[in-house]
């Protein structure tokens, strides 16, 4: 007769825990930093379809690192919920906050619940306001925590050597070339060396409220990027490496990308759409 | 939003159709869901003449203001033409309230679609959507509360603009050229006739299409013309290869003045000539 292993519940849940951390370690560090007109999200990523930064509605934006098809379910979790809700109230009843608590419910419940494998990601839920006072940036963990974040946030794996760089440089109301630089700057840190990273194996999208736009999500485009990040980010940088993934020149995802930006339906056409306004190509509905 | 954890369905991978979502999540919230019998057609107010031409590099729509009830009307200053992304208008004829929730549905469905694939619907691929959200009305159509959209877009591998008629069962129909729907779009259509030509640019199809909006609000009491001392005027919408605007006001109020000045002198509008 075998007695049943006596696990105190400490240890069930620092195993748990240990199991989540270690999965989210093994991933690159994701950026997000507020800068004078938005959000800006970065991260490492040589692929140029699956994407780890989202739009989920207007004003509000999704970041995770960690498993691939985990926090992929919760993003398009996040994108019917905010859709549902756009739909059955109205477009102004969908936040940031009510996402960002339903993602710790979730994972919470899952964390604690014995009958499922922890989730190994961790979020950024960021919403713009109309004002840099307004602009929400809420970081959640594997087990459901969520903390309001100001200024920065780094997760993902080498996330206190990132932050920690974040941490001396950060300014608020920077320019969005000074925040996109100072966060690839931070990506490519580590405690023994700084990388530069390839413009090409970035992604880069922000929340920018300067867009006439009711949807304020876009992606910056490689072009733009080498542009803003000029010699830093040399084809022959050491990331070259990471580029394993055949990832296509041109892939599907990004084909909306060339087409000219959307415009205010209410109003004049605007003056030719600039180069860097990426996704969504699309103009959302206004009544 | 705030309850707690998100349901399983939510999470779920599968369909990247917001309708089909809701029509399995809250089928509550659809257009005409709960269907009483009888005819319920004289309930709501009806929307009226909408039309759309295509132009080389581009396609408008437009549509008058004027929602009926009966013999009355109902309203004088109702949008009908929306905007359904970026590339893509839809202008409604029918059952006024109904067909706006359609509308909504239908641009939800657009966004929903671009947000979980990272990439657009081809301009068949909306057109189709749309039709599965008119026929999925039949049963509300049957009772009177008919809807019936005139869908245009760009089309940007083709580089052209695009017409679709619908029929209320959901029948999809491309449209060469131009085309319209509503109680005055026979008489629209039977100005288009005349005045339309495939080379038109845009400043002169807009006129061409003001002059048909007058021509059906000139024979169809349901329609509304230009409304001078209101300042009320047709909406057009715009679509080319930079994307989908809405003309100003302004823009389109000179445009119907000068229809009208150009009536005072001859009423039944400009002549077609007679050539072969």
């Amino acid at each position: 007769m075998s007695t049943p292993f006596y696990v105190s519940p400490e240890q069930l849940m620092r195993d748990r825990a240990d199991f989540a951390r270690k999965g989210i370690s093994r991933g690159r560090a994701l950026v997000s930093l507020q800068y004078a007109d938005g959000i800006v999200f970065a991260s490492e990523n040589p692929s140029a379809a699956l994407h780890k930064v989202s739009e989920i509605y207007d004003r509000i934006a999704f970041a995770a690192v960690g498993r691939y098809n985990e926090f992929e379910n919760l993003r398009i979790a996040g994108v019917r919920l905010a859709d549902m809700r756009g739909y059955a109230y109205d477009r102004r009843d969908v936040t940031g906050r009510g996402l960002a608590n339903a993602y710790a419910q979730t994972l919470g419940t899952i964390f604690s619940s014995g009958g499922e494998k922890p989730y190994e990601v961790e979020l950024f839920v960021g919403e713009i306001g109309d004002a840099a006072e307004s602009d929400q940036l809420y970081r959640l963990t594997y087990d459901g925590q969520v903390v309001d974040e100001h200024g920065f946030a780094a997760i993902g794996g080498a996330a206190e050597a990132v932050g920690g760089y974040l941490k001396e440089r950060y300014t608020e109301g920077a320019t969005l070339e000074d925040a996109i630089k100072l966060a690839v700057a931070a990506l490519g840190h580590t405690e023994t060396e700084d990388r530069e990273i390839e413009a090409k194996n970035l992604e880069v999208a922000v929340l920018d409220r300067t867009r006439t736009q009711p949807r304020k999500f876009r992606r910056i485009r490689p072009a733009t990027l080498l542009e803003i990040l000029g010699s830093a980010a040399a084809p022959t940088a050491p990331a070259e490496v990471e580029a394993a993934a055949p990832a296509a020149v041109e892939p599907p995802a990004e084909k909306p990308a060339d087409k000219p930006a959307e415009k205010p339906v209410d109003e004049a056409p605007l003056a030719p759409p600039a180069d860097d306004d990426g996704e969504p190509p699309i103009a959302p509905p206004l009544d | 939003m705030s309850e707690s954890r998100i349901p399983a369905a939510y999470m779920t991978p599968g369909t990247s159709s917001f309708a089909d979502f809701l029509t399995a999540q809250s089928p509550e919230l659809l257009p005409g869901h709960n269907p009483v019998p009888g005819n319920l057609g004289d309930l709501a107010p009806h929307g009226t003449t909408i039309v759309a031409a295509t132009f080389p590099g581009g396609v408008i729509i437009a549509g008058d203001r004027r929602a009926t009830q009966g013999n009355l009307i109902a309203e004088r200053d109702m949008r009908k033409v929306f905007p359904a992304d970026e590339y893509s208008a839809v202008g409604i004829a029918g059952s006024a309230g109904l067909a706006v929730e359609l509308v909504k549905l239908f641009q939800t469905e657009l966004e929903h679609y671009e947000k979980i694939e990272g990439t657009t619907l081809s301009i068949e691929g909306k057109a189709s959507r749309l039709s599965a959200l008119v026929r999925g009305n039949l049963a509300m159509a049957m009772q009177g509360l008919v809807v019936v959209p005139l869908f245009v877009g760009f089309d940007p591998d083709a580089g052209v603009g695009k017409i679709y008629g619908y029929d209320p069962t959901g029948g999809r129909y491309e449209q060469t050229g131009y085309a319209g729907v509503g109680s005055g779009s026979l008489f629209a259509k039977g100005a288009l006739k005349k005045l339309y030509r495939a080379d038109l640019d845009e400043d002169t199809l807009v006129a061409v299409l003001v002059q048909a909006l007058y021509d059906a609000a000139d024979d169809d009491s349901a329609t509304g013309g230009p409304d001078l001392s209101r300042k009320l005027f047709p909406l057009v919408h715009v679509i080319t290869a930079d994307g989908g605007h809405t003309l100003p006001d302004a823009e389109v109020a000179a445009v119907a003045e000068a229809v009208i000045a150009g009536r005072l002198q001859r009423p039944d509008g400009p002549i077609a000539e007679l050539e072969a």
